[in-house]
């Protein structure tokens, strides 16, 4: 158990090896091992920020449907209004029609009455004045009593 | 290895301390310890590289999942522990850790495993190198034991040459560290002028610096070496008492599992924890 030349081997050997572990070994699982943690990190970093993503667009999707859902209600109530004051209006305009039309009628049928009439009258005068005529003609001097006649055509 | 004759006990723990070795004093070279820890570190160096050129950034297999667990480990604990900036830090808490951990792992391999597969192959490849220690009619076993390869030990880590020699790197990096980020003006103010600030007490402040300077690396080495020699120990001293080291060896493995995982970490805790005090700034 003593101290020999062995030392000086055993110490060269010793500086080779950590030499060796410094220039190929320690570097590139260094490096490998700080890949990957970034790797790693940024997965992480990312997942995060697809849960935040999911969230917002959840809150917004949540937003637009009541937006929507709201905008209908008011469209459906817009639109039944509106069918309301149609109908209301379509039903005054419609009547005010009727008595337009059975207005109009009713004048027609009376000026029409009123010709009749006055048509009537003229033959009854004029058959009557022939009646009168033939009479006359057979009996009296026309002349004579044209006065009777007038006074009778004036009283039909 | 209970049952022999020729050797005793006292022979059989000596020669699973003894480390594999050539040459003389200072000059020898621990070839089982040295050649252990290389090819773990280039397991480890492999491994960790081919995982790292084919990484993906998607999902990842089971192997680099496990490779960036560690990866994750070290780097959360040099992250937590060390605040100056530094290229090297990481990467060498990296290397200690996981070279420690497989290291220490070797003491799982059973005592005699190693010493008996390498003392067979020694004698196929270099029978005349045999010890020659044993009697003509011993067991297969004893004679590969008797080969000179077999005193080959598992644990880089039960070497103290292997503990000092990482406790050294990591002292010359306190050192490099210190003067970096202090100058060395700085540095040396805080070996001399420290607690006391007084040109009177320089002596007195250099040796309680530099006590305390030496008792970082010595005390990284000394832990890891110690708990990992005591381990081994127990382990041979279990694989000495024959039938009844089976129920005994399994709990001691578990429990070394704890200490492996343990030390190594202890290790690269400190040795951040030092290099961090050295980068500090006081003013």
């Amino acid at each position: 158990m003593d101290i020999n030349l062995t030392l000086i081997g055993q110490s060269i050997a010793f500086v080779v090896f950590v030499i060796f572990c410094m220039k190929i070994v320690w570097p590139p699982l260094n490096r490998v091992i700080e890949e990957r943690q970034k790797v790693i990190a940024d997965g992480l970093a990312a997942s995060e920020r697809a849960g935040k993503d999911l969230e917002n667009a959840r809150a917004t999707a949540e937003e637009e449907l009541n937006a929507a859902k709201k905008q209908a209600a008011e469209l459906i109530d817009q639109a039944k209004k509106r069918a309301a004051k149609l109908i209301d209006e379509e039903t005054s305009r419609g009547h005010a029609e009727r008595e337009k039309i059975i207005a109009s009628g009713y004048s027609e049928v009376e000026a029409e009455r009123v010709r009749v009439r006055e048509d009537l009258r003229q033959q009854v005068a004029s058959l009557a004045m022939a009646g009168a005529e033939k009479i006359i003609e057979r009996e009296l001097d026309a002349q004579k009593h044209s006065d009777i006649v007038e006074k009778l055509v004036a009283e039909l | 290895m209970a049952t022999n004759g020729t050797l005793t006990s006292t022979d059989y723990i000596k020669h699973h301390l003894d480390p594999l070795q050539i040459g003389e004093g200072f000059w020898a070279i621990n070839l089982d310890s040295l050649g252990i820890s290389i090819l773990l570190g280039i397991f480890f160096i492999w491994i960790f590289s081919s995982v790292a050129k084919k990484a993906t950034t998607g999902v990842p297999g089971k192997l680099q999942t496990f490779i960036e667990m560690v990866f994750g480990f070290v780097d959360t604990t040099v992250k937590d522990s060390f605040h100056a900036k530094s290229k090297l830090i990481a990467p060498l808490a990296l290397t200690i850790f996981v070279w420690v951990v497989l290291m220490n792992t070797m003491k799982l391999i059973p005592v005699d495993f190693l010493p008996v597969i390498a003392g067979t192959l020694g004698m196929w490849f270099a029978a005349d190198k045999a010890g020659g220690f044993v009697a003509e009619n011993s067991t297969f076993v004893e004679r590969a034991m008797d080969h000179p390869w077999s005193y080959i030990k598992a644990a880089p880590t039960t070497d103290l040459n292997t503990t000092v020699a990482l406790a050294l790197g990591v002292f010359i990096l306190i050192i490099y560290y210190s003067v970096k980020h202090k100058g060395l003006g700085g540095f040396i103010k805080e070996l001399t002028l420290s607690p006391f600030n007084h040109w009177l007490l320089i002596p007195f402040n250099l040796v309680l610096e530099l006590v305390g300077l030496i008792a970082k690396p010595l005390s990284l080495s000394l832990r890891l070496f110690g708990n990992m020699y005591a381990g081994e120990l127990i382990f041979i001293l279990i694989a000495m008492i024959g039938l009844w080291q089976l129920p005994l060896h399994f709990p001691w493995a578990v429990f070394h599992i704890l200490i492996i995982l343990l030390q190594a970490f202890i290790f690269m805790m400190l040795s951040i924890v030092y290099l961090s005090m050295a980068s500090e700034k006081h003013e």
